[in-house]
């Protein structure tokens, strides 16, 4: 691909993340929609969208499957090729991913992908269980092991060869909050201090309360289309550059390394290789914090710092706005929220915001190329995107 | 007389029920599977033969569970971990026994077929843990 654009995103839209009590998954997308259509005045949804690719992970939520048709359908946008895309909280980017292959194909010139998920009406432990069904079933949730418990496995084994600490990955959650404040779709918009992290309560050892990202309502989604078609829809596309999706063994017990992402590693190789760009040459980037200690070994599994360097990494201040290259400054999973559906476009909602300058008070300065990097289940998923700037 | 029993997670749990841990080892490239599959991930071969495993291995890391599921609420907090067995085998597990401030990466653990019981509807496999 030569570093060409593959599609560009013509309107993003997202809708407030927290909690939206009273509503349904449909309801919330149509927040997003709304936004998406109404940023694109030059675009009629009903004669030039032609396909949808929606992320969804649980119909337990609300007893509702079938989400792609569903969603079309309160979206306004009966009639198309409406599909779900499912991979745990990488589902979206999963979406985007098919999305590309979609306009790539030919078959589709304009494509709307999003997600969605609705949360919040439900206890901690049936999300908790919920979650937990993105992992293996029958030797990891089938012994009593959580979702944060895999990541807890993964933290202890980092921290057991990397002498990487709690404080370390506490620091996450302090900056991410920090950003969420400048974020008013944030679900979480107030900063917290190390201390109030360090003594939140444990949920699985080493990983506390606050090392967790947020359960939340949200929906978001992005608008696709060839990149010879963008500047008929808008003067400011946002072109992405590289895309890289790949697989790891379902359960964790399986891989070879529980101290880096063999999924992040893959799909992020393929990604540079088509975007023709080095890790040094991101300027800002979305990574996965669906737990601190996950966003740490996402700067070393993406090359941002070098292998069992991250915990130094975030205490060098570089990935906080300002920073050299900072990163997740919409708040990230943990304090703009994590409606599992909808992570993977919100993160390129955030690319779109900021490489068109509209990201207000948390725009990074010369922000020319950035990157997003979405993984489901303990890492069995990972969805990596670049994006540069319209010149 | 006998038939060979299928290659199966459940025909694995069977077997934990009688107090083995066995595994399916490919007959034309060798690799051992722990649990079993029913295709090789390694050659694409379907043809196997069950393989006892001691149970001993080490810990290669571990976490301490205080928010759970329903079912398992109860237990809180409870310690699992990764066990790497012989021929580099690993298994996850509940590690019962060990008081979880003395939990260290590298310690020798059991399996062990006495774990807890069963409580939902499906499946009905019976669980194995780790002891010291």
């Amino acid at each position: 691909m030569n570093g060409k654009p593959l599609v560009s995103i013509i309107t993003a839209g997202m809708s407030k993340f927290g909690k939206h009590e009273g509503l349904l998954a449909r309801e919330i997308f149509a927040d997003a929609a709304y936004e998406a259509f109404s940023r694109c005045p030059k675009l009629n949804p009903k004669g030039d969208i032609k396909a949808m690719f929606i992320g969804h992970m649980g119909e337990a939520y609300e007893h509702q499957g079938h989400t792609g048709s569903a969603i079309a359908d309160w979206a306004g946008l009966t009639g198309i090729p409406a599909t779900r895309c499912e991979a745990a909280c990488a589902s979206s980017g999963a979406a985007l991913r098919s999305g590309i292959y979609a306009v790539l194909s030919g078959l589709a010139d304009v494509v709307v992908v999003g997600g969605v998920e609705k949360m919040t009406h439900r206890t901690t432990s049936e999300v908790t269980e919920y979650l937990a069904m993105a992992s293996d079933y029958p030797f990891e949730q089938y012994h009593g092991i959580t979702f944060p418990g895999l990541f807890a496995l993964m933290a202890t084994a980092h921290m057991h060869a990397y002498c990487t600490t709690e404080e370390q990955m506490a620091l996450a959650a302090v900056k991410n909050h920090y950003h969420g404040s400048l974020n008013p779709k944030a679900h979480m918009q107030k900063e917290v201090s190390l201390q109030t992290v360090m003594a939140s309560k444990y949920v699985a050892w080493p990983l506390k309360l606050y090392d967790c990202s947020l359960i939340t309502d949200g929906a978001s989604c992005i608008i696709l289309t060839k990149p010879e078609l963008a500047k008929k829809y808008t003067d400011q596309p946002v072109h992405i550059v590289g895309s890289g999706q790949a697989s790891d063994t379902i359960g964790l017990y399986e891989r070879k390394s529980l101290t880096s992402l063999q999924s992040t590693k893959l799909a992020a190789k393929s990604a540079y290789e088509m975007a023709q760009i080095k890790p040094e040459q991101i300027d800002f980037a979305e990574v996965h914090d669906c737990f601190t200690f996950a966003e740490l070994m996402a700067y070393e599994d993406l090359g941002f710092c070098k292998v069992g360097g991250s915990g130094k990494f975030i205490e060098s201040g570089a990935t906080r706005l300002g920073g050299a290259k900072p990163v997740n400054t919409s708040g990230g999973l943990k304090a703009k929220g994590h409606p599992v559906g909808a992570t993977g476009t919100a993160q390129a909602y955030e690319m779109y915001l900021q490489l068109t300058d509209q990201a207000d008070r948390r725009q990074v300065k010369d922000a020319q190329i950035g990157l997003t990097h979405n993984i489901g289940g303990s890492g069995a998923t990972a969805a990596i995107h670049i994006y540069r700037r319209d010149h | 007389m006998s038939t060979v029993k299928p290659f199966t997670i459940e025909q694995f749990y069977k077997f934990i029920a009688q107090g083995k841990l066995m595994a399916g080892k490919c007959l034309k490239c060798g690799k051992i599977h722990l649990p079993p599959r029913p295709l090789c991930d390694n050659c694409f071969s379907k043809q196997f033969e069950w393989m006892q495993v001691t149970g001993k291995g080490k810990l290669l890391t571990y976490t301490v569970i205080h928010v759970a599921p329903q079912q398992f609420q109860a237990l809180t907090p409870y310690a699992v971990g990764i066990v790497e067995l012989e021929n580099g085998l690993k298994i996850p597990g509940m590690i019962n026994g060990v008081p979880h401030d003395q939990l260290k990466i590298g310690m020798e653990l059991t399996l062990d077929f006495g774990a807890c019981n069963t409580t939902q509807q499906w499946p009905q496999w019976q669980r194995y843990c780790f002891k010291p």
